[in-house]
This record gives C-alpha cells, structure tokens and sequence, in this order.
C-alpha cells in the first residue's frame, strides 16, 4: 500500500493509503492531495531508488508522498 | 488505469523561485565562496600580525600590545566560525514541547534515514546525508556541509516555515528538501561560513562533535568506498 503522509503540528498524520489495483482508493487520495497543494502544502515522492522529486500529482505506484511546508533561508 | 503521473528527475526545488536573484551555489559556487572567505580572513588577519611585528620590531617593550593585536587576528576567524556553528546549535525549548507530537515526528525522521544515521541523530541532534557536494549534517534550523576531503565546511542557515512543527519535523523538512535537490537547497539556504572544519568543531556542542567527526570521515572517502558502505544491510 502507498501512503500519503503530512508533516504537521502532531508529528506527521497519515491521510490515505492506496494500491495499484483500487481505482476509487487512489482517486479519493488523489482528491485529498489536491486539497493539500491547495492550502500551501508541497508534495514530495519517494521513488523506488530512495530519491525524492516534487510532484503536483499523486503518483500511482510509489511507496511514500509526503506533504511539507515550504523552506526559506533563516 | 489513470495515475501514471510522469516524474521529471531533477526538478528544481520550487523554493527557488522566492530567491530568483541568486546565482545557484553548486560546485563552483561552493569553491568561490571558499576562495572568498579565505581571502577574507587573509585581509582581516595579516596587517594585525604585521602590527604586532612591526612594534616589537620598534620597541621590544611593546609586546602586551603586539600580543593584543595577535589576538585580534586570532579571534576574527573565530567570531566567523561561531557564526556559521550556530546554525545547528539547537532552538530554546517551547512551552508544551515534547511529548506525542515530537515523537511521532522522531518516529518520521528516522524512518527517512539509514540505521547508523539514526543512531547518530539521536545523539547529536544532526542527520547526516551524503551528497553530490559533500556530507550534509542537517540540524532544526540550518545545515553543515563537510566538503570532499574534510578539511572545509560550509554552513547553511535554513527553516522549514511553519515555526509551530516539532523538532524533528523541522530536521525532515529541510533533509526532503535536500534530498530532492541538493544545489537548490544550497541556494535557498543563507550561506552564513565557510571554513576550516576545526574552527567549527571547536563551536560545536560536544554532543554535536561525534557527528561532525563522522562527516570528515565519510568525506575523506573515496566515492567506492563510501557507495560500498552505503550498500550495507
């Protein structure tokens, strides 16, 4: 199962979980990680040789995306 | 089967955009900033040397004020280096801080590193990531970057924006960040020091200076080396 996790105030809270094979699962994550981008969160995907790249939509067969807040220099 | 989303390997960190005026700091970046800061310390440095020379020169007598004047050349670099350590000196405790929150976060952070890097950043507060440019030692509020060889060092003052996260959620936003796009990272960052590692360590916190030790030693790796270690279970 890959998972949509959020880095927020609780630590991190895990929004929805989808599989290659369940349509309605991956387009009800899809639909919350929209909403994230929406009110500033960044979408970052955990690809299978451990990197990570920005993405603006869900991808389907990835282990992990994770939504962060925006960086700045101190 | 909608979802086959298209990956563009090397995207830049969108964060870039908010500092459109920077050059990006890669690797030539990284050597200018090294020549600069040393010319810097040169300038600063040699005519209070030479001051103290020169009066002992002219009059033997004058030594407390030639030792002042060496001083002065002592602590300059000093003041740099405690500039550019103070990027990952731990932030002041919040009220209601700990508990459920950061521990989840912990749970979080270690999941993004590897089993001796865990270890590591629980004793040091630092996560250690190696990279094109160096070895990273990423704190809550800034970043160390140990360059090949180990013997400079580089630090990047940067934060996630959201000052409310646990602690070391603030260290995961800032190493997901550095992990998508090391360079970006560097230029988003506030370069604040680079120089000797042994003027850094020196201001580090002593449970901070195991895990700069670590970097110097991976950095001193040859890159077979170092992808040999990584490939350990």
């Amino acid at each position: 199962m890959a998972r949509l996790v959020r880095l927020d105030h609780s630590g991190h809270t895990e929004l929805a979980e989808w599989s290659a094979g369940d349509q309605l699962s991956y387009e009800r994550a899809s639909e919350l990680f929209q909403d994230q981008l929406g009110i500033g969160y960044m979408g970052v995907a955990k690809l299978a040789d451990d990197s990570f790249e920005q993405v603006k939509e869900l991808p389907l067969d990835v282990e992990l995306v994770v939504l962060r807040r925006p960086i700045a220099g101190g | 089967m909608r979802g086959a989303v298209e990956f563009r390997p090397g995207t830049p960190l969108p964060e870039r955009e908010g500092v459109w005026w920077r050059r990006s700091l890669d690797e030539a970046g990284l050597r200018l900033r090294e020549r600069v800061s040393a010319a810097y310390t040169v300038v600063y440095c040699t005519p209070l040397i030479a001051a103290g020379v020169i009066l002992i020169a002219l009059e033997p007598l004058l030594v407390p004020v030639a030792l002042v004047s060496w001083l002065h050349a002592w602590v300059i670099p000093e003041l740099f280096a405690h500039r550019g350590a103070r990027v990952v000196k731990p932030l002041p405790a919040r009220a209601g801080e700990g508990g459920g929150p950061e521990h989840a976060a912990r749970g979080f952070l270690a999941d993004l590193l590897g089993h001796e890097e865990r270890a590591l950043q629980a004793a040091s507060g630092l996560a250690l990531v190696r990279a094109r440019l160096g070895v990273w030692l990423v704190g809550e509020a800034g970043a160390l970057l140990v360059r090949p060889g180990g013997r400079r060092v580089h630090c990047f003052c940067a934060r996630a924006t959201d000052s409310a996260l646990p602690r070391s959620d603030r260290i995961a936003h800032l190493l997901l960040a550095l992990r998508q796009d090391e360079v970006g990272f560097a230029t988003v960052a506030n370069h604040a020091f680079a120089g000797a590692a042994w003027r850094v360590r020196r201001r580090l916190e002593p449970g901070q200076r195991p895990a700069l030790a670590a970097a110097r030693a991976l950095s001193r790796l040859s890159d077979e080396h170092a992808e040999i270690l990584d490939r350990r279970p």
